[in-house]
């Protein structure tokens, strides 16, 4: 949905969405990654299981929450570094695991 | 481990870094601590980087003055946190945050709350769907990634915001679709009375927002009084349908439709503290009541910027100095006499920021479906509880209020706190009981105002909890 105006960085680095390695900017955060995928989404509710994407990019809705190296976050707020995950949220998490 | 600071100031913006300089020259030892990794807040948002780069170009000179305040708060001695996050507030004034997943508590001289705005909640069917954003979100990617929609996009909203945006994204090499100019018909004649004294005020920055008008017109499909929008699609966004005022309704592709209906003041630390606050009719919105030095009704707590109410960036800058000022007369570093004799070119300068406000705020007033959405609009984005559903538990007897429905509906009780549908609630109740807005009041915000775990929770020292 979203692309890079400029040439690729000389010193990017590499994180994965859902497993897949994809390349990344220092100073970009994982929501621009996400933005920058094929599919448009990075979470699905508790409530109905819809799919969610980045709304505000500052902090404030929510709704780009998902998983960044295993602890659920805001997206929006996280700075890439190299071999970061970040896994789309599906519906309610469970407490145990 | 609790640390003790003469100020500490919560957000790294224009407000919050100038606040620093200005303290530091009056000799407090300041601690600025902010949620972004840089300084910057979201108008200047990742300035350092950019700034040399061609991106610098294309977001304009308003972005790139704001290296100098960067420039001068690095400059300044304040000790600095990026990357932080403030949860709870109490009186003392002490602060209660975390940074890489560790807890801390600060006590302050002062505390100055510089924690700026967010885009006002627009709800409308569909604004939840992926492939819907606010304007000020992708703004933020041009910033942060250097990034822009891959395909034209369309545009709607009101307010100086999506103008320059969409001026910004053509110069990037972006498409737009359509702008969909939802300022409401006759809004120029009721905003007129006000436009001589922001041209006197304000005259580049009127004559700017012409320019970007101009540009829009000429050069994309630009379409006037839109009084109705509606995202449809199922897993995302596949049609964008709106209505005019005069009627005319038409059905469009769309896979990204970028929003925005003006800003409210972050108001959420201030409730948490118990601060009174007050209606500003002008702007729809709450801010903290606060004295001539910025000061609320918490002894010691300060706000300053867009938070003490919607000004902009060289406004947020003023209110800034002016706050530290009265933060240094209150340590005692400087008597009122002095005070007041520092102040006063600085009001003189603030008051002519101000000057466009009252304009901005009579012609970009939002139309009435913003406030009261149609039953079937999401209402609660997180806990997904749309208009009927608040209107079903306002008709109760006993005139509820937002605490109630919240604890009926679930409103406001996900992740974001309210943040999206404190408002809307409010208005959907003041609509359905016949009262005033500020008469019903915004959801209590309880702590933690930010998200927190029970590891990092834990990680506060037995004497930081007392």
């Amino acid at each position: 949905m979203f692309k890079k105006i400029h040439d690729p960085s000389p010193n990017s680095v590499t994180v994965h969405v859902d497993g897949m390695p994809v390349c990344a900017e220092p100073g970009e955060n994982a929501a621009t990654v996400l933005l920058r995928q094929a599919e448009l989404w990075v979470r699905t509710t508790p409530v109905s299981e819809k799919r969610r994407a980045p709304y505000c990019m500052m902090g404030v809705c929510f709704d780009c929450l998902a998983l960044v190296d295993g602890a659920l976050v805001q997206t929006c707020l996280a700075p890439v570094r190299d071999g970061m995950t970040i896994e789309r949220q599906l519906g309610r998490r469970s407490v145990a695991s | 481990m609790t640390r003790r600071v003469d100020l500490l100031i919560v957000g790294a913006g224009p407000a919050g870094m100038s606040a620093a300089v200005a303290a530091r020259q009056y000799g407090l030892d300041v601690l600025v601590v902010d949620e972004q990794p840089v300084p910057g807040g979201q108008i200047w948002r990742n300035i350092e980087a950019v700034c040399g780069t061609p991106r610098e170009k294309i977001l304009g000179k308003a972005y790139s003055e704001g290296l100098w305040t960067v420039r001068r708060f690095r400059a300044s001695g304040a000790a600095y946190e990026p990357a932080t996050q403030v949860w709870q507030i109490e009186p003392g004034p002490r602060v209660l945050m975390t940074r890489d997943k560790i807890a801390s508590s600060v006590e302050a001289g002062a505390v100055l709350l510089a924690t700026g705005a967010q885009e006002r909640p627009a709800p409308f069917p569909g604004w939840t769907l992926p492939g819907v954003m606010t304007v000020g979100a992708a703004q933020i990617v041009i910033k942060t990634a250097g990034q822009i929609p891959d395909e034209p996009v369309w545009i709607a909203g009101s307010g100086p915001l999506p103008l320059l945006y969409a001026v910004q994204l053509l110069k990037a090499g972006g498409r737009i679709a359509g702008y969909l100019d939802t300022t409401q018909k006759g809004r120029w004649m009721s905003a007129l009375p006000r436009f001589a004294t922001a041209a006197a005020g304000a005259p580049l920055d009127m004559l700017k927002g012409i320019l970007w008008l101009a540009t829009l017109r000429r050069r994309v499909r630009y379409i006037s009084n839109v009084s109705e929008i509606e995202a449809i699609g199922d897993n995302a966004m596949e049609r964008l349908r709106y209505v005019t005022a005069s009627g005319k309704s038409e059905t469009v592709y769309a896979r990204l439709l970028l929003v925005h209906e003006g800003l409210v003041p972050t108001i959420h630390p201030t409730l948490a503290l118990g601060c009174t606050h007050q209606w500003n009719s002008d702007q729809d919105s709450y801010a903290a009541d606060l004295d001539c030095w910025g000061e609320t009704s918490q002894n010691g707590v300060f706000v300053a910027g867009d938070g003490a109410g919607i000004g902009g960036a060289k406004a947020a800058c003023l209110r800034g100095e002016i706050a530290a000022t009265g933060i240094a007369l209150k340590a005692g570093v400087i008597d009122d006499q002095q005070a007041a004799r520092l102040a006063r070119p600085l009001r003189a300068r603030l008051a002519r920021a101000l000057s466009a406000r009252p304009f901005l705020d009579s012609l970009y007033r939002p139309r009435r479906s913003i406030f009261v959405p149609s039953d079937e609009t999401v209402a609660c984005r997180c806990e997904e509880v749309n208009v009927a559903g608040v209107r079903a538990e306002a008709a109760r007897a006993g005139r509820p209020g937002p605490n109630q429905i919240k604890a009926f509906t679930r409103a406001g009780m996900g992740p974001c706190q309210g943040r999206q549908c404190n408002y809307t609630v409010a208005n959907i109740l003041a609509d359905a009981e016949g009262r005033e807005t500020p008469d019903v009041g915004l959801y209590r915000v309880r702590p933690p105002f930010k998200p927190l775990t029970l590891r990092e929770l834990a990680t506060l020292d037995s004497r930081d909890a007392g």
